[in-house]
């Protein structure tokens, strides 16, 4: 069996209980070992603006090293994922960076970019394989026409995330099939939904969740899916359409057979 | 004993401004050897060469040192004049203190201390120079044109009216290239294929011109003047002799899904094909990949119908062999996949198109007979975006850095023809900068824009997504205005950048020519010699290159040419003296020297030698070639016994110059 480092983050320990629950739960019945490291902190997020380079790099190094004796480091949130993967891309890039580091974290030696770094998407694809998924599933979303929302952090930038074509992905509408049911590609899948935009431009932010909404619903979805906390807030919060928003997360869960049927 | 003059130049003030040219005069005058030195304002005027030519019919003198630019400049002419009065042209040298002396220095005292090491530097090296004749090297009268679209077709045309042979190898089953699939050209709007297939017709007719369509340049050897090149005639499984090119083959094939090229995939043609209707050479070519009878051994009907029973199923690749004296590579362009480009959705929704691909649709030979439709559904659009710069221009490594040119100009074009044929739609364009330079051609954009009302927009498209209804929303900002814009759209065209063909690469290697960052290949002078490869009886003609429009590759093409007529008038050229040799005592016929000659010139032999002890033993030692020899080099310092010497540039020379600026 193979055993992933499993970095949940803040937002999955308060608001988005959903989405690390059933990631974790989905996991064991796939048969992934997620160890979650003792004493975590923030990925980094909180830390991007700042004005010293180094200090963008530290919590997410941090998070790293933890990975770095196992299998890989898995990352569910769209937000954690793209600062961890971020910083993991540039500092193998930088030695002058891993040395600084090195010398604030007082590590012994340098952490130069050795910990592969997964998101659940990317485990699914990579290590578990949409196929094998595919056999496990117990109740497939038959009929179910489900728009995939990757919003504007899961893939870009593309060359240090190197998941997905940033402008034609096709994950999570492989994800969907795996699982049963019917992806439905839409314009705005990977546009902004707002984001922290709704803090100071509440008409802004809901323009933007609408347009999402509306364009997916256009097109004949039943049920919209995104990995980021996020984008479900201002996707429920602030748009005017009634269309359900999930994490991937539960789909998955559900159609493991790992959760109660509350989708209908 | 050496006489040596030395002449000390001062380029008006390109020189004496930051050397003190007469201290130099006056340093080098000490050297050894050295019995007049002197400086003059312009050595290269008619009154400095008579300078150094009394100079050396006076003094008797054994040797020239020349002080002033860079020896690519002015070599020749100095070594002209010494010929001129009796000195073998071998015994001048050139000490370059301008390029690499008062160019790139400031201070006066250091440059000057730097221009007199040079000139001592020369003055050692001329002590051991010793006198070289060039010898002579037959031109065969015959020219290859590699490509056959407009350039190649023009550069053909013009070298068989000059009265010399000329063949050209293309590699599709007929020449036209490009061109032949566009349907109008600017700015005068008249049908590319009444101005093109003429010409193709008159090459195919003319005495002079030998063409090899569906053939491919497999090896080139040799050199100016006296090339041999090894010519792939691939298998197109029918024989060109006998086919009539009367199309019942093509009507009868029962394999008719496949894509068809010349239609830039948007529509089928069937497995045995002629490309269309005015084809040079007009013969039909069986495509392997799709012919059931090739695949599966079961068929025949191509066979069965062809009264002149051209059709031959075990037709294998033929190679032929054949000397030239001039190569012309004419090898064209094509414009990129838009593929790495998702957010034009060109990969998902057939109604965003590439800009050849609307030429297509336009064209009365094209899928719709020239009736413009949207491929999805071939319903009239009503509202189509241009979107320019696709590909072109980009800072990133999914385009190209350059402008490509022709884009702004065939945009301009498509615009006004939709227009002009269908008023009913708006046609709208987005630009960076519109760039309209040439003759006409700025007039033409603005008949776009003041009569035709064309939208031109400046500005970039950021989304095109298709919509459930069928048509397409192009999100893009208008800069001038400042405005997010949502153009409802029924089609999409892109015009995409243009990237040289992908045969050009291997093809460089074969001719030893040079390419910049984006495969195009290389002039010898970007200014003085914009057709000529650096590589001797090489040419270049058309979109190779650098991107060009019509006119400007047809000028190419003749002015191609034009030199290579110049090269294959002469009955003989003038070979490089200054050519590798090989010390057959020294040589251990160890073969590196072989390993490294870039151009094939190196051979070994077995010799009979006398030993010291009077018996003989045959040995194997490396001999050049001269004729082939360019002088490179590379085996002198790859020779591990140093066997292999350079003329003009032996090592004894060298070294003399490395102790001269080193003492």
């Amino acid at each position: 069996m193979q055993t992933f480092t499993y970095y949940p983050g803040c937002t999955l320990r308060t608001k988005a209980k959903d989405l690390d629950t059933y990631a974790r739960s989905s996991a064991e019945a796939l048969g992934i070992a997620l160890v979650e490291p003792e004493n975590w902190q923030c990925c980094g997020g909180a830390y991007t603006t700042a004005t010293n380079e180094v200090a963008t790099k530290l919590s997410a190094v941090r998070t790293l090293i933890a990975g770095k004796d196992t299998d890989g480091l898995v990352t569910v949130c769209s937000a954690c994922h793209n600062v961890i993967k971020q910083t993991n891309y540039d500092i193998a890039r930088n030695e002058s960076m891993q040395n600084k580091v090195k010398q604030y974290l007082e590590l012994d030696e340098a952490y130069t970019g050795e910990t592969t770094v997964y998101h659940y998407l990317e485990l699914l694809r990579d290590v578990v394989g949409f196929d094998t998924l595919e056999s496990k599933v117990v109740k497939p979303f038959k009929g179910k026409k489900i728009a995939a929302y990757y919003g504007c952090l899961l893939l870009r930038p593309s060359k240090a995330l190197a998941m997905d074509n940033p402008e034609n992905p096709t994950i999570m509408e492989d994800f969907i099939k795996a699982i049963g049911g019917t992806p439905v590609i839409y314009a705005q899948r990977n546009e902004c939904c707002g984001g922290y935009i709704t803090m100071e431009d509440k008409a802004q932010a809901l323009k933007r969740s609408n347009a999402v909404m509306e364009s997916a619903e256009n097109m004949g979805a039943d049920m919209i899916i995104t990995a980021c906390p996020l984008c479900l807030y201002n996707l429920k919060k602030n748009s005017c359409s009634e269309m359900p928003v999930y994490y991937f997360t539960e789909l998955l869960a559900e159609a493991l057979g790992l959760k109660e049927n509350d989708n209908e | 004993m050496q006489r040596i003059g030395v002449f000390v130049c001062h380029c008006g003030t390109n020189i004496a401004a930051t050397v003190d040219v007469k201290a130099v005069a006056e340093a080098l005058s000490h050297e050894p050897g050295v019995v007049i030195s002197q400086d003059y304002q312009y050595m290269c005027s008619e009154s400095g060469q008579d300078l150094v030519k009394n100079a050396i019919k006076e003094n008797n003198l054994t040797g020239v040192v020349i002080c002033s630019c860079s020896p690519r400049m002015h070599e020749n002419t100095f070594r002209k004049a010494a010929a001129s009065v009796g000195l073998n042209p071998y015994l001048v040298e050139i000490a370059n203190i301008r390029e690499q002396c008062s160019w790139i220095h400031k201070d006066i005292a250091s440059a000057t201390e730097k221009a007199i090491i040079l000139g001592k530097a020369a003055v050692a090296k001329v002590h051991l120079n010793t006198p070289l004749t060039a010898g002579e090297s037959p031109v065969v009268k015959r020219a290859l044109v590699i490509g056959g679209g407009i350039a190649g077709i023009q550069t053909a045309l013009d070298i068989a009216e000059a009265g010399f042979d000329v063949d050209i190898v293309e590699k599709e089953p007929t020449i036209g290239g490009k061109m032949a699939q566009i349907d109008k050209t600017f700015p005068t709007l008249d049908c590319a294929a009444c101005i093109l297939t003429p010409k193709m017709v008159e090459a195919a007719q003319n005495e002079h011109i030998t063409i090899h369509s569906f053939s491919e340049v497999t090896d080139v050897k040799g050199f100016v003047g006296n090339f041999t090149v090894t010519v792939k005639k691939k298998a197109r499984f029918v024989d060109e002799t006998k086919c009539t090119g009367c199309g019942l083959c093509t009507e009868k094939c029962p394999m008719k899904k496949v894509p068809n090229e010349f239609n830039m995939g948007l529509d089928n043609r069937t497995a045995v094909y002629i490309p269309f209707a005015q084809a040079v050479p007009k013969v039909a070519t069986i495509d392997p990949n799709y012919c059931l009878m090739l695949k599966n051994g079961k068929c025949g009907v191509c066979s069965k119908v062809c009264s002149a029973g051209a059709i031959d199923y075990k037709q294998t690749d033929k190679f032929i062999e054949q000397k030239y004296g001039a190569i012309v590579v004419a090898t064209g362009f094509n414009p990129i996949k838009p593929d790495k480009y998702d957010e034009f959705a060109y990969s998902y929704c057939p109604d965003v198109v590439t800009s050849l691909e609307l030429e297509r649709l336009m064209n009365a030979a094209g899928p719709n007979g020239g009736t413009l439709l949207r491929p999805s559904d071939k319903t009239h659009p009503h509202t189509i975006v241009f979107v320019q710069c696709v590909g072109s221009r980009c800072d990133d490594e999914k385009g190209k850095p350059y402008c490509s040119k022709i884009c702004c100009m065939y945009t301009a074009k498509h615009a006004m023809l939709i227009r002009e044929k269908y008023p009913d739609t708006e046609v709208y364009v987005f630009y960076i900068d519109v760039r309209t330079p040439g003759k006409n051609f700025d007039e033409f954009y603005r008949r776009a824009v003041e009569q035709y009302n064309v939208h031109y927009i400046k500005g970039m498209v950021g989304k095109v997504s298709p919509k459930a209804d069928g048509k397409i929303d192009v999100q893009a900002s208008d800069l001038l205005s400042n405005e997010q814009l949502h153009i409802n759209a029924d089609m999409v065209v892109l015009a995409t950048a243009i990237e040289p063909d992908k045969t050009a690469r291997p093809l460089a290697t074969m001719l030893t020519t040079q390419m910049d960052t984006n495969d195009f290949f290389t002039e010898a002078h970007p200014k003085l010699r914009p057709v000529e490869s650096a590589t001797a009886g090489i040419f270049l003609s058309g979109a190779c290159q650098g991107p060009k429009d019509i006119p400007e590759t047809v000028a190419q093409a003749s002015a191609a040419a034009a030199k290579a007529i110049g090269l294959l008038c002469k009955n003989s050229i003038t070979c490089n003296p200054c050519v590798a040799h090989s010390d057959e005592l020294m040589c251990n016929g160890c073969s590196s020297c072989e390993k490294v000659c870039p151009y094939g010139a190196i051979t070994y032999q077995d010799k009979e030698f006398r030993m010291p002890d009077r018996t003989t033993a045959i040995r194997r030692v490396a001999s050049v070639n001269p004729a082939v020899c360019q002088g490179c080099g590379a085996c002198t310092v790859a020779c591990p016994s140093g066997a292999m010497d350079l003329n003009g540039f032996s090592n004894s020379q060298i070294m003399a110059e490395v102790d001269a600026i080193c003492k």
